[in-house]
């Protein structure tokens, strides 16, 4: 092409410009309430592990998730900050008084980073694709909703409609994890099979389509993942300056916590989270020199919990472990323990003082379903006591505590040795129930083989775990709660419910499931809290709180409690205009 | 024997008798925890109190909170604890067998001495160290023991009697050094039922690693006895019709002797080394009892690396016990 005729395109298309904005399609963009940053710039942030794929439709890995977070557009998406959720690629929606069918406005004149233009086809396909059990994808046990799949209707090129087989409690939190794909691209390889290989690690950049605040710009496996700002994205500032802020986002490949630690403290890179309470200490010593700045968020929404192996046991030759658990699946037992635990002194030791002593297992960042009545209470050892002797148990002339049959009582008391904070907290514990008079053997073993006992073998007494969760919503805790969940630790996947408060969970789980008002949700699930707390079958210990840091002079940098924690609104962060 | 090989014998054994007395050493029970007290600086013993009085008795102060927690401790000057001998203390076993209650040294209560510092819990890591020396010391001895006893009595079969069953047990030695060893004591603590008392856990662990290790014992004496056994006067005594546990016994093992002495001092810290190993990685001795290789795990987080030094003491002291067996070797091997 000469020099002459690329002149000519330029002038085109500037003369065509506003007679283009002027049609219907003219480019509805979102107005984000962002703090005005100057344009250009680049912000680095370590990245844990490798990513293992770029195609959001079958990524499960956290590392590709944060990678693709940045490249993705949803339809709807759950604001970090509330909790709650908020428009997107939907101007807005509708829900209809069932809570069956729910109708999507699309945002006009939206251009994907390649320009082509968005519109309900690639909703559509997106969800064609999504639930195409050929592509294996994460997602799709979400869209089956009574078993059966959520359909998708296009009504004109700006509206979609999704019908679901029966109500579904906060169905638009569903819309937050699904990628909208572009159609013209991926179109062919769908219907050849080949979607797995045409977004792969080795696609090239050009080819990653995306709606996302960035798209790829390169990568070097074992070093960096360089992503470039996305020219069309689909929001702007009040000012009118269209985000993201940045010019370029690289993810680079630090290992280690600790060496992360040490790339943000010398200034490499400019964000750090999932910092430990230690290394935030490490880094709160530097933090006067005024390079970065710290911040602590508070609980988050994981939790560590103590549980005793309530599973049947007969039959598996493990008698004498379900001798013990004649204590366990004493409710009083279990009572007096959680009363017997020094939480404020595990939080100070295992964390560093920066975790919440739990009451439930519902941390007090879980904002719309924290109850606040169910707050940690202090360590009692009388109160332990007093349930103890009222369930029958006696003391021995040298203090071990007996039951009702005169046997001494002891347990093992399993964790993951890798898990520091854990290995700790059972050490306290082994501490605070031998003032009891209850001997408690620590036994720390390899990850894989903690849930290998747990969940195979289950010849265990008790043991200490975690559980974090990506969305602050009860739904995502299906599978811990349900008896016959897989996640239901102290006894999973059972035929039928065991013990009657486990059938009343049950009933109030799928209840919740399919009520709509969140008034009436939150009152099902504030009992399904109170009777774990009454039964105890979790004895909650603290929720870590969230550490986050950032390097002075990044503007709008607003950390939340959810997934990712300070790269969630990166189309707002940006540098201020002061070199 | 060399002098520095005495040095080091002597060192060694002034080390185990150490360790031995332990309970009464060690100021605190190792398992008794302090939470207000995590991560406290080694005590500094003071002389000289605010007033400028000198005292021959040395005395320490109680630690507090600094006002700005990030800096760590302060101590609080209006009370001063003198360090007492023989004094009243948390019970601690003579032996296996009595229980005594007299510590060599201490202070009253409620104030603390803690002279190496304190670990993450508040246990005093002197009182870890010397208790934690017991175990990881004697599980280094012990394996040494079985292994070289194994090792040596299946050596000297094989050499003594030559034929298919040197052919058996030596094929099977090849088998068993290229096992794996980390692996399979990973294994092994994954493969044991859980709820089995610390002791117990212990020795099976110490059995492991000393019986999976025989085979380099045993092809040191097999080669010693195949030398031994064309000698002359041990075809003499077999001429004159000794019979083969005769001859094992009163020719071939004597001459072994100073190899598996050898052989025991390097195989001693080895296994020490197996176990801090083993400990390290929170599989070998559990929590709240203390060994040297559990101690030094807690170095495996970046901050008490960096912030706390007296939690290295356990690998510092590790370093002069292994340089004296490696002298006590080398020695033995000069005699040899």
């Amino acid at each position: 092409m000469s020099r002459r005729t690329f002149g000519l395109i330029v002038l085109a298309s500037a003369v065509l410009a506003p007679v283009r904005a002027a049609e219907p399609t003219r480019e509805e963009l979102l107005v984000a309430e962002s703090l005005p940053a100057a344009r250009g710039g680049r912000l680095v942030i370590a990245l844990r592990s490798e990513p293992k794929t770029l195609n959001p439709v079958i990524a499960t890995d956290s590392a590709s998730r944060d990678v693709i977070g940045l490249l993705k557009g949803t339809l709807i998406r759950i604001n970090r900050e509330t909790q709650k959720t908020e428009p997107a690629l939907a101007r807005s929606w509708a829900v209809s008084a069932d809570g069956r069918h729910y109708t999507l406005a699309l945002r006009r004149g939206v251009r994907f980073s390649d320009g082509h233009p968005f519109d309900a086809d690639d909703v559509v396909f997106s969800w064609q694709v999504y639930l195409d059990e050929k592509n294996h994808s994460p997602q799709r046990d979400l869209l089956l909703v009574g078993g059966k799949p959520i359909a998708v209707r296009k009504l004109d090129p700006y509206t979609v409609a999704f019908d679901l087989e029966e109500p579904y409690a906060a169905g638009e939190r569903l819309f937050d994890g699904l990628a909208i794909l572009p159609r013209h691209v991926l179109q062919k390889a769908v219907q050849d099979g080949k979607l797995a290989e045409a977004w792969s690690l080795v696609t090239a950049p050009a080819e990653l389509v995306g709606l996302g605040p960035f798209r790829l710009k390169s990568y070097a496996p074992g070093e960096r993942v360089v992503l470039e700002r996305n020219p069309n994205y689909w929001k702007a500032d009040r000012k009118g300056t269209r985000l993201p802020y940045v010019d370029e986002l690289t993810f680079l490949l630090v290992p280690s916590e600790d060496a992360q630690v040490i790339r943000f403290q010398s200034g490499d890179t400019d964000l750090a989270s999932r910092l430990s309470a230690e290394n935030f200490q490490v880094l709160a010593a530097g933090e006067k020199a005024g390079r970065y700045r710290l911040q602590d968020l508070g609980p988050g929404l994981e939790y560590s919990f103590l549980f005793f192996n309530l599973g049947d046991l007969t039959g598996k030759g493990l008698d004498a472990g379900a001798r013990r658990q004649t204590w366990f699946k004493d409710v009083a037992f279990r009572r007096a323990v959680s009363a017997a635990l020094d939480r404020e002194a595990m939080a100070r030791l295992a964390f560093g003082g920066r975790a919440a002593p739990l009451g439930s297992h519902v941390t007090p960042g879980n904002k719309l379903w924290a109850k606040a009545s169910l707050a940690a209470k202090p360590r009692s050892l009388d109160r332990a006591r007093q349930l103890l002797k009222d369930a029958g148990y006696s003391w021995k002339s040298d203090g071990a505590l007996a039951d009702a049959s005169g046997q001494a009582v002891d347990f093992t008391l399993m964790t993951n040795a890798s898990n520091a904070a854990r290995v700790k907290m059972a050490s306290i514990a082994e501490d605070d129930l031998r003032e009891l008079g209850i001997k408690v053997r620590v036994v720390t073993l390899e990850t894989r083989a903690v849930l290998d006992q747990v969940l195979q073998t289950r010849d265990y007494d008790a043991c200490i775990l975690g559980f974090g969760s990506g969305d602050a919503d009860p739904n995502v805790e299906m599978n811990i709660w349900l008896s016959s969940g897989p996640s239901h630790l102290w006894n999973p996947a059972q035929a039928a419910p065991s013990t009657p408060w486990e059938a009343a969970i049950d009933r109030l789980m799928r209840r919740q499931l399919i009520t709509v008002r969140y008034e009436e949700r939150r009152r099902l699930y504030d009992e399904v809290q109170q009777i774990v707390a009454d039964n105890l079958p979790m004895i909650p210990l603290l929720a870590p709180s969230i550490l986050v840091g950032a390097k002075q002079g990044l503007l709008n940098f607003r950390p939340a409690i959810l997934d990712h924690y300070v790269l969630w609104n990166a189309e707002e962060l940006g540098w201020s205009a002061k070199p | 024997m060399t002098g520095t090989a005495r040095v080091a014998a002597l060192f060694l054994v002034a080390v185990h008798v150490i360790v031995v007395l332990a309970g009464f050493l060690a100021p605190y029970d190792p398992a008794t925890q302090n939470r207000r007290l995590p991560f406290a600086p080694p005590a500094r013993l003071h002389f000289v109190d605010e007033q400028g009085g000198f005292h021959s008795r040395p005395f320490v102060y109680a630690l507090v909170d600094a006002p700005d927690r990030a800096l760590g401790y302060q101590e609080e000057k209006s009370r001063a604890f003198p360090v007492r001998l023989f004094v009243e203390g948390a019970p601690y076993r003579v032996a296996g067998v009595f229980t005594a209650r007299t510590h060599l040294f201490g202070v009253d209560e409620p104030g603390r001495l803690f002279l190496l510092g304190s670990d993450g819990l508040g246990r005093d890591q002197l009182s870890r160290l010397l208790h934690g020396g017991q175990i990881s010391l004697f599980a280094g001895l012990l394996a040494a023991a079985l292994s070289l006893g194994l090792g040596s009595a299946l050596g000297m079969l094989a050499g003594f009697h030559g034929r298919w069953v040197d052919a058996v047990i030596m094929r099977l030695a090849e088998l068993f050094m290229a096992l794996p060893w980390l692996y399979l004591l990973l294994a092994v603590r994954a493969f044991l039922p859980l709820h089995m008392p610390p002791a117990q856990t212990f020795l099976l662990l110490v059995s492991v690693i000393g019986v999976v290790d025989w085979a380099r014992p045993a092809r040191l004496a097999r080669g010693i006895a195949l030398s031994v056994r064309e000698r002359d006067f041990v075809r003499a005594a077999r001429s004159f019709g000794a019979g083969s546990l005769y001859l094992i016994r009163r020719h071939i093992a004597p001459e072994t002797a100073s190899v598996v002495l050898t052989q025991a001092a390097l195989l001693v810290p080895q296994y020490v080394l197996a176990e801090v190993t083993l400990s390290f990685f929170g599989l070998g001795v559990a929590e709240p009892a203390a060994s040297w290789g559990n101690m030094l795990g807690a170095l495996q987080q970046y901050h008490v690396l960096v912030s706390y030094w007296w939690m290295w003491i356990p690998g510092v002291v590790l370093v002069p016990v292994f340089m004296a067996y490696h002298a006590l070797a080398d020695g033995l091997r000069a005699r040899a």
